[in-house]
């Protein structure tokens, strides 16, 4: 396995490179209703039907923004320890195009919601001391816009606004990240953080999450190089196949002579390839300037207060509680890293099971059943309490670790609860050293052969004696004294 | 009995209550004189069976004692406002054709306090214009004549010039303008009516279409003072819909006019006497000063130090904002559409070719120019500050008197296409108009007098921060000292 925490490099012809990155990440806000007006916000709805006379922009209609989304983005952007700004303002970021009814975007470029905050992100997932701080260099709102249909009439384009005013989140990272691996982390670190915090589903392929990846090259340790962006990339997968196309296109470029342009690029995820969109030099000149239409948001305490009090906690705090309680580090990052995985085990602890146990089950055991049945842990059909019913039936002897492997298959199929199940099929483990000396009597008797070589010191041997012990048990004997009696018979 | 058109708000509010003739009555002598007004071009949609539904709906009010503030009352409404179901065009071609399924919230006021409608009055496309005759629907002619025996049309001024007609022609007892930088005052001044822009925020500018949303607001015209406080109460208020919109309870204006100023102190700024302005004009300032201190006020001589700059930075932050807001015009979705092209682009810029004037797209430029990158900080960030300095000077200047009085505009109006040739001076025309507006401050004109040509002249006062009723006050005592009852000798 490849070390994970070694430098990224590109070796060229001239030398080692290095690459620079930073995120622009599109998050889509957890809202019922749109940024600047009441209009709903599902996703997949017939083309059209969730758009208001605001997102049309009819004449004579105004924006008015909804408190319910700026609360989701301060949320956000105390989650992510980050400066909130109680005095920002909404600018309009003007340019024509089908897809944007009033010829201009409101944005913030000047005084964002969210100033300089950092998402940490761990190198090593199995290692908690390959900790990296990426900074966040701000958090903006704005609208999205609508979106064009190609497909629908031989020449012309149909237009669906739909998504048209819906409020996103722009979460602009510092140039922090040095590989594919580093954006990666960070995109899954940020998205987990983003669901714990409720703001935004994460949903990478509804384009609830989308970033815009500028990446640039340089000499190991040399002045930065000029970057490319590479717009709408929507998949984690897809960022690092950017990034790694990109450095090693613009190491090619720079070697053999030419120069980097500043321009904004496109991803064909089905050729690996990006492709030049426009340059610096097509670039919009957007024409920013203040909503004329909007006052400057200003933030009271109480509103600040309830933002931070509504926080749950994140996926830090709760990593290092888990470590706390005797959790292995790469149970706790991998507990952790999914707000249902991390919520459905809190469950679990709850319900008072023991917490290294319970963490080893679930990672072991309640994965590999929800992988081999294709189900995410929101499907999973056992609930944290009967798993914990589970886990205490091993604990306190009243069935073995085998056992209860039969009984967790027997709960995922008929979704009855563990005591049942081992009440009923008669499962428990017997500590009956009666019966369990009766069995233990036969197989010394029909193996005297390894009885005689076991008592002349082959002593591995043992084990096949508890083994065929269980064996003629069912199971159910108590292993504690099957050895215990086993070591009485043998002498 | 006096003709019902010659009547104002009050008086027919009055004869209606008291039974002296029905609100049908008053509906049907409207619509039949804006027919027979045609030749004014003010109207650009008429719609009489609105006018008699209100009415009818008043009288039926009347007789179960269930009236209205303005129960029998038929209004005209300027076109930049939406109202559902009747076209509504902003006085341009791009909108032609356009009804709305939405009615704005200040027309939707006046209809909710029982006002019926007339029809829709014309204006300068956009709201850009001080003459009317940047209307895609043709100049609107002012009803007055120059007593000089020529016949040139005059035009009513504008952007609210078909509202301003309207009201001195007798087609309408009271109608909607709209006032960006002058645009209620300088027509009411032209025509002889009383006109007033309150404090921005006061009314809602939801549903009315935007020119520049920082300057924008909406307010009533009308033959006297008191009439304007009728319909001013109805029209404002605080709307959820507009996020500029001040939530404060409506003032009782009417209930609340005197005519006794004493105890207050009037503002003469000695930056309003600009060269090249008639000698007619300041004359008439002069009469003003007299008049408000026969109320009683007390009379102060007050600097605005950054008036010379009021014009310049208007004509920055307008157009820029006007840029913006009229990219919503593209063909795609509403409005005119100009097809036949290769690509989308081609589209837009087919469409807005046809579809806007000359003068809005001279702002359309304009606009963009001072937003673009490399010019905006030398354009816009500096014209903000400026506006940041002309506020300033009032908030000093208040500190000394309670209302500021000055000419309304610095002529009397002219001759249709006397000034379309050349902006700047068209400009001009909103000179003592315009930092009032880029203040946000209340501002009203009232009839002062004629002036040798035996045209009207206003009387401009401008209040502080939500005191409409200080300016009304004082237009009230002006009102009353002018006498002024000159109406246009009917000629159309």
């Amino acid at each position: 396995m490849a070390d994970t925490t070694a430098p990224y490099r590109i070796k060229g012809e001239t030398g080692v490179w290095e690459v620079v990155v930073g995120l622009e990440v599109h998050a889509q806000v957890v809202s019922n209703a749109k940024l600047f007006s009441g209009a709903a916000t599902a996703f997949g709805a017939e083309p059209n039907t969730q758009v208001s006379l605001v997102d049309a922009a009819m004449p004579g209609m105004l924006p008015v923004p909804n408190r319910e989304c700026i609360r989701q983005a301060v949320r956000t952007g105390m989650a992510l320890d980050a400066v909130i700004n109680r005095w920002s303002r909404f600018d309009r970021k003007n340019y024509f195009y089908a897809d944007l009814p009033q010829g201009y975007q409101i944005s913030q470029l000047y005084h964002p919601l969210v100033g300089p905050g950092e998402v940490e992100i761990l190198l090593d997932e199995k290692d908690e001391n390959s900790v990296k701080q990426i900074g966040i260099e701000r958090i903006h709102v704005e609208q999205d816009a609508g979106k064009l249909m190609h497909d629908q009439h031989p020449t012309m384009s149909y237009v669906d606004l739909n998504r048209s005013g819906v409020a996103l989140m722009e979460i602009v990272s510092r140039p922090d990240m040095s590989s594919p691996a580093e954006a990666g982390a960070y995109l899954r670190k940020l998205r987990a953080i983003l669901r714990y915090v409720g703001s935004c589903d994460g949903n990478m392929e509804e384009g609830s999450m989308r970033a815009d990846v500028n990446v640039s090259v340089r000499k190991v340790g040399g002045e930065l190089g000029t970057r490319t962006e590479t717009k709408n990339v929507n998949s984690v997968r897809f960022v690092m196949a950017v990034i790694e196309h990109e450095a090693r296109r613009q190491v090619e470029v720079l070697e053999e002579g030419g120069q980097i342009v500043q321009e904004t690029r496109l991803y064909d995820p089905d050729k690996n390839v990006t492709r030049t969109l426009r340059s610096k030099e097509d670039a919009h000149d957007y024409r920013y300037f203040p909503d004329p239409d909007l006052l400057p948001l200003e933030l009271d305490e109480a509103f600040l207060e309830e933002c931070r009090s509504s926080l749950p906690e994140l996926p830090d705090a709760k990593r290092k509680r888990f470590e706390g309680l005797g959790i292995s580090a790469y149970n706790a990052s991998v507990l952790t890293a999914e707000v249902e995985i991390a919520r459905w085990f809190d469950g679990l602890l709850d319900a008072g099971a023991d917490p290294k146990q319970a963490s080893n089950w679930t990672v072991a055991e309640l994965f590999g059943a929800l992988n081999r049945t294709g189900k995410s842990i929101e499907e999973c059909p056992i609930s944290p309490e009967e798993a914990a019913e589970l886990l205490k039936l091993v604990a306190d002897g009243t069935i073995s670790g085998t056992i209860a492997k039969q009984v967790f298959e027997i709960m995922l199929e008929t979704g009855e609860a563990p005591s049942k199940i081992v009440e009923e099929r008669g499962l428990k483990q017997t500590s009956d050293t009666g019966a369990i000396d009766a069995e233990i009597d036969k197989i010394l008797a029909a193996n005297a052969d390894k009885v005689a070589e076991y008592q002349a010191g082959k002593l591995p041997l043992f084990g096949f004696f508890v083994g065929q012990t269980m064996k003629a048990m069912a199971g159910k004997a108590n292993p504690g004294v099957v050895n215990e009696r086993l070591r009485a018979k043998l002498g | 009995m006096t003709e019902l058109t010659h009547k104002t708000i009050t008086e027919l509010r009055e004869g209606f209550r008291s039974g002296d003739f029905s609100a049908r009555e008053i509906a049907e002598a409207f619509n039949a004189a804006v027919a027979a007004g045609r030749g004014l071009n003010a109207y650009t949609v008429e719609t009489p069976e609105l006018a008699l539904d209100a009415a009818d709906i008043a009288d039926r009010d009347r007789t179960t004692n269930a009236l209205k503030p303005l129960s029998g009352i038929p209004l005209g409404i300027k076109d930049l406002f939406a109202t559902e179901g009747v076209d509504s065009t902003s006085g341009s071609r791009i909108l032609k054709d356009f009804k709305p399924t939405y009615e704005s919230t200040v027309s939707g006021n006046l209809k909710a306090a029982g006002a019926g409608m007339l029809g829709k009055l014309n204006m300068d496309e956009f709201a850009m214009g001080s003459s009317n005759e940047t209307s895609a629907y043709g100049p609107v002619i002012s009803p007055w004549k120059r007593n000089d025996g020529g016949n040139a049309a005059l035009t009513p001024g504008g952007s609210s010039g078909g509202s301003a007609a309207a009201v001195a022609a007798g087609l309408a007892p009271g109608v909607t303008g709209t006032d960006t930088g002058g645009s209620i005052r300088q027509p009411a001044a032209f025509t002889g009516i009383s006109g007033i822009k309150p404090t921005y925020g006061r009314c809602s500018r939801w549903g009315i279409v935007a020119f520049a949303s920082s300057l924008d607001q909406a307010g009533p015209m009308a033959r006297t003072v008191r009439d304007c406080a009728i319909m001013l109460e109805a029209m404002a208020g605080f709307d959820p819909k507009d996020a500029t919109s001040l939530n404060l309870p409506v003032p009782q204006w009417e209930a609340g006019l005197s005519a006794d100023l004493r105890g207050k102190k009037v503002g003469i700024p000695k930056e309003y006497r600009i060269d090249g302005v008639p000698a007619e004009i300041n004359a008439i300032w002069d009469q003003g000063i007299e008049w408000l201190k026969d109320a009683g006020a007390e009379v102060v001589q007050i600097s605005l130090p950054h008036t010379k700059y009021a014009l310049p930075t208007y004509y920055i932050i307008a157009p820029a904002e006007a840029s913006s807001n009229l990219a919503r015009y593209d063909g795609v979705r509403y409005g005119l559409r100009e097809m036949g092209v290769k690509s989308l682009d081609d589209m837009y810029a087919a469409t807005r070719a046809a579809g806007f004037g000359a003068e809005v797209k001279r702002r359309i430029m304009i606009g963009t120019y001072v937003l673009s990158a490399g010019f905006y900080d030398a354009y816009f960030t500096k014209a903000q500050k400026v506006r940041t300095l002309i506020k300033r000077d009032f908030a000093e200047a208040f500190k000394e008197c309670d209302l500021i009085l000055t000419p309304t505009a610095p002529s009397a109006a002219f001759g249709l296409q006397e000034k379309m040739s050349d902006p700047l001076a068209m400009y001009l025309n909103d000179v003592f108009a315009v930092p009032a507006s880029l203040a946000g401050l209340p501002a009203m004109s009232v009839p002062g007098g004629l002036d040798s040509q035996g045209l009207p002249l206003g009387l401009h006062l401008i209040g502080r921060e939500l005191d409409e009723q200080g300016i009304l006050n004082a237009g009230l005592a002006i009102e009353e000292r002018a006498g002024f009852n000159h109406r246009p000798k009917r000629w159309w």
